[in-house]
């Protein structure tokens, strides 16, 4: 895959198709990869990567290089495609500047997954077969890759990439028993209290480095609302400790039908925060409330939140599930 | 900094009892900005509005806030006092003192501590008002009534009569709606056929309108002066240019077991039929849900017969798209089910009918060509029991309704009155909780089946009805004898209470007009706005803004035209400022607020911006025609980044009122 990956960029670059690839280097390390922009042959076969630690979704980026002169070549990944097409959507992408190489995927890995089952020391992963061979400060290693994959991975949604130029691999289908609200039905299922508890630890970790929202696909306003000075709430100082909390919900609803579940703000917490859940519980009461919808799977229907239809479920809705006054 | 005057008004006793108006003012000139705050007895009177006049030139005010009753009352006097006065009327903010609170509280001291609230937040707002200027938008000099029954009718001829287009939405085959299946109208007893159809051959008449029958209305949009309506003209299967309504084909169908919702399934008709013979349109239509030719392919009888070829059996529904400047809704009523109201037995026998059916009954155009006789065996009834108030006054919600149906006292008098008139040996009881016959000559009409027709009206409600061998035994209490009463009947009619048409709640919607708790339309004032709803270009008449009788809906109706000619009347309306704006710097161009704009009233175009190092930055950004935009600010909760916002009422002047209210 890697070696078929590295050959496309270097066709498309020298067949005049694209000027650059959007892609992934290595970054600190070798699992640390990071999305990167590559203009000729040369750069390609020196650092451009891909592995199973190639989770980092890259549709966000070509909102600013879709703008820019020439045309780009971007790897999208099942479910970067569907980010990809809700921007798309959004008109925050110029298709025609870009050339979409769908790559089929069986699941990201994660150097924090592998630390957890007690290796340590990795400083090299062999795709083999079921498996990942792993070369550790400790002796070589062996473990299945289905241990190691990414939270977003072990309930992938789908193998389709929804939309594309061409394929590397064969296209799959959506995945409709992903169990993907598990977790949401768990927390649906506590007291408000014990629910509470639960996000009170996790997101007092919080240390708003901000970087859930900045590689959020559906987080890209022109100046975001807590970047712009006029809006009162930038750069302010946390008025009690509960601000954080605030910040993490307030986002959720902020994206909320506009979501594709991509999972990437749950990756890149430095704080190991399970953000994905609130999206998730969003995305589970909208499928409860308005029907099925699947953000970015298709250009044609209208986001429940921003759609209006008599069939539409009334306020009281609130009170027919129970909640309160 | 704004130079604020503050008015606090009394409004009489209205606020004065409950808020100490007094300490009020004194409370908010302390507020930063206010440079007069004063109190008065009547602000809203020609001294009131001098006095503001006066300080606003005396204290070159830039902005004032008046607490006062609620801005639905007044804002818009207050704003012509400061536009006189040369202030911009946008810069006056109400402080709703009245209706929410010296009105909910008792004590006055709650009462004047929410009121100096209530006049903190609206100085807080004026701090950040800007002056507005308001547009003009044009009106589409054409009406929509929706619903062509009598109210109907009359709202589209006097429309018409002044000069105007009106066109009649009515989703039956035929205009003429309830007063169509009437046989006399009270108090004057005359023929409800004599004096209805002469004005539905005017409304097919009249140049000025068109019927759009068997249609129904499946889109609304815009706004006052320039509605957008989607009309579904459903497939009658019969073309209505070549139809001549001779009536062979209705003659000659063979699906005869029909029921006729005319005659309330009293009777049968056939697949394709007329309603009536008075009909307008006079033309047939096919019932799709009988038809065998529509069904199965086989028959075709009508087809064959129709010298006119008429006949299409692949007609289509049509979707029809006008503009309107004015939307009347006329939508009537219906009576309610009798599902629930087992003890009369009115599922059980057939001789327990309702005061339609039995209007029907008497009907000389109805299916016993008006000689009275049972449903069951054709016989003549000896003894007939009307129970009033069948689902009208209830107090258990479920059953039936709160209101009074208004009509059913005197329909019901009618009722007996014409049964013993033209069967004088036939006993009448007519059981009731009040007779209320107010109204010219009602009340003389009903002592009238009293007194001369010997109709034994008895205080008390019926508790059960049972059919036992072809009659129906009634049980019923005589509250005024205090004694249990048993009359074996031969028929029973119950008064059933009305509702609104089923219809009325999906067009609300659609108008965006407000209903009451009974779907009921509401009038923008219950008495000084009656025949207005409160969304501006919708007008209401007849039932479907509550119970009302033939002599009502007429009236009603008529002064829904008045309002409507009123508008229609105008070029131009002065369209609200108060509309939204997008900030281009901020705007994505995702086009959620052009997906919720109700009035299509946003568009996207790609602008040049300056971008870092002096390059040029192509983006697409919102942009909101002033003219379209009906300020509902739908677009501000879309927009994600926080771009659109609402002239008048900014994102940052509601986060001020509300810091204003938490300090």
């Amino acid at each position: 895959m890697r070696e078929m990956i590295k050959a496309k960029a270097i066709e498309l670059l020298e067949n005049g198709t694209v000027n650059r690839v959007l892609g992934w280097k290595a970054g600190e390390f070798f699992y640390d990869l990071t999305p990167g922009i590559f203009t000729s042959r040369e750069e390609i076969e020196e650092t451009f990567e891909y592995s199973v630690f190639s989770a980092a979704n890259l549709s966000k980026y070509l909102i600013a290089e879709s703008r820019k002169e020439g045309k780009i070549a971007v790897f999208l990944k099942p479910c970067d495609s569907y980010s990809f097409q809700q921007l798309l959507k959004e008109h925050r992408i110029w298709r025609d500047r870009v050339y979409v190489v769908g790559i089929a995927c069986d699941g990201m890995c994660s150097m924090d997954v592998i630390r957890d089952k007690g290796i340590t020391g990795v400083t090299a992963v062999e795709e083999d077969g079921e498996n990942l061979k792993l070369t550790t400060l400790y002796g070589d290693k062996t473990i299945a890759k289905a241990d190691a994959l990414l939270e977003r991975c072990v309930h992938c949604k789908s193998r389709k990439v929804v939309v594309f130029d061409e394929m590397i691999g064969e296209n799959g289908e959506e995945i409709p028993d992903s169990h993907r609200f598990d977790m949401v039905e768990k927390l649906e299922a506590m007291t408000p209290e014990e629910r509470f508890a639960f996000w009170r630890g996790e997101l007092s970790r919080c240390i708003r480095c901000n970087a859930c929202r900045n590689v959020c696909p559906a987080c890209s306003c022109e100046k975001c609302v807590f970047d712009n000075d006029k809006s009162g709430i930038a750069q302010k100082a946390a008025a009690s400790d509960f601000e954080e909390n605030n910040f993490h919900i307030i986002r959720a609803f902020h994206v909320a039908s506009r979501c594709t579940d991509c999972g990437e703000c749950s990756r890149v917490c430095p704080q190991n925060i399970p953000l994905h859940l609130l999206n998730r519980k969003f995305i589970r009461d909208i499928n409860e409330l308005y029907g099925e919808y699947q953000a970015g799977s298709d250009m044609d229907t209208k986001p429940p939140l921003m759609n209006f239809t008599t069939d539409d479920c009334e306020p009281s809705v609130v009170y027919e599930r129970g909640g309160k006054v | 900094m704004q130079r604020i005057g503050v008015f606090v008004c009394w409004c009489g006793s209205n606020i004065a009892a409950t808020v100490d108006v007094e300490a009020v003012a004194n409370a908010l000139a302390m507020e930063p900005g206010v440079v007069i705050s004063t109190n008065y007895q009547y602000m809203c009177s020609q001294a009131g509005q001098e006095m503001i006049q006066n300080a606003i030139r005396e204290h070159k005010l830039t902005g004032i806030v008046v607490c006062s009753c609620s801005p639905r009352m007044h804002e818009a006097t207050f704003r012509k006092t400061a536009q006189q006065a040369g202030l911009n009327p946008y810069m006056v903010e109400i402080a709703n003192i009245r209706e929410q609170c010296s009105w909910v509280h008792k004590d006055k001291l709650t009462g004047t501590e929410k009121a100096i609230i209530l006049g903190r937040a609206a100085i807080a707002k004026v701090h950040l008002n800007a002056p507005l200027t308001a547009g003009q938008s044009p009106v589409t000099k054409r009406a929509l009534v929706i619903g062509g029954g009598i109210a109907g009718i009359q709202t589209a001829l006097d429309i018409a009569d002044a000069g105007f287009e009106v066109d009649i939405v009515e989703k039956k085959p035929t205009i003429g709606g309830k007063m169509s299946q009437i046989d006399k109208t009270f108090p004057t007893l005359d023929c409800a056929a004599c004096i209805l159809t002469p004005k539905m051959v005017d409304v097919a008449q009249n140049e000025k309108i068109k019927i759009y029958s068997y249609s129904e209305v499946e889109a609304v949009k815009g706004f006052v002066g320039n509605f957008h309506v989607t009309i579904r003209k459903k497939a009658r299967y019969v073309d209505e240019t070549k139809c001549t309504g001779c009536g062979l084909c209705t003659e000659k169908c063979p699906q005869k077991k029909v029921p006729n919702e005319f005659n309330l399934g009293l009777d049968t008709r056939r697949a394709i039929y007329i309603p009536f013979a008075q009909a307008i349109p006079k033309v047939a239509t096919i019932d799709a849900d009988y038809c065998s030719m529509l069904k199965s392919g086989k028959c075709g009888v009508c087809s064959k017969v129709c010298t006119a070829g008429a006949i299409d059996y692949k007609q289509t529904d049509q979707l029809i798209e006008q503009e309107y400047g004015a939307i009347v809704v006329a939508t009537g009523f219906n009576p309610i089910s009798m599902d629930k109201f087992d003890e009369f037995a009115y599922s059980k026998s057939p001789d327990v009918v309702t005061s339609l059916e039995y209007e029907r009954l008497m009907n000389a155009a109805g299916p016993t060509g008006g000689t009275l006789l049972r449903p069951s065996d054709k016989t003549h009834p000896h003894t007939i029991v009307f129970v009033q108030c069948v689902g009208s006054r209830c107090d258990s919600s479920e059953k039936g309704k709160s209101y009074c149906s208004k009509i059913c006292c005197m329909y019901t008098a009618k009722h007996a009155m014409l049964t013993r008139e033209k069967y004088p040996d036939t006993e009448v009881y007519v059981f009731y909780i009040d007779v209320r016959t107010p109204g010219k000559n009602f009340d003389e009409f009903y002592r009238r089946a009293v007194e001369d027709y010997d109709v034994h009206y008895v205080k008390g409600m019926v508790g059960k009805v049972t059919p036992e061998n072809g009659k129906l035994k009634v049980q019923a209490s005589d509250l005024l004898g205090g004694r249990q009463m048993h009359i074996d009947a031969d028929m029973v009619v119950l008064a059933a209470a009305i509702e609104p048409d089923k219809s009325a709640r999906p067009l609300a919607t659609m108008l965006t007009a407000s209903m009451d708790t009974n779907d009921f339309f509401t009038e923008a004032h219950p008495k000084l706005r009656p025949v207005e709803s409160p969304t501006a270009g919708i007008f209401l008449s007849g039932a479907c803004q509550g119970p009302k009788d033939i002599p009502e809906t007429v009236a009603q109706a008529g002064a829904a035209a008045s309002k409507v000619i009123g508008l229609l009347a105008k070029d131009n309306l002065t369209c609200n400022p108060c509309v939204a704006k997008s900030d281009e710097m901020m705007c994505n161009g995702c086009s959620a607020c052009e997906k919720v704009c109700p009035y299509g009233a946003i568009t996207y175009m790609d602008k040049e911006f300056r971008g870092p190092n002096r390059t040029t930055l192509i983006r697409r950004v919102a942009s909101v025609n002033p003219a379209v935009c009906q300020g509902c600010g739908a677009c501000t909760v879309a927009c994600p980044s926080g771009a659109m916002d609402l002239q008048g009422f900014s994102n940052s002047q509601i986060m001020a009122e509300v810091d204003a209210i938490c300090k």
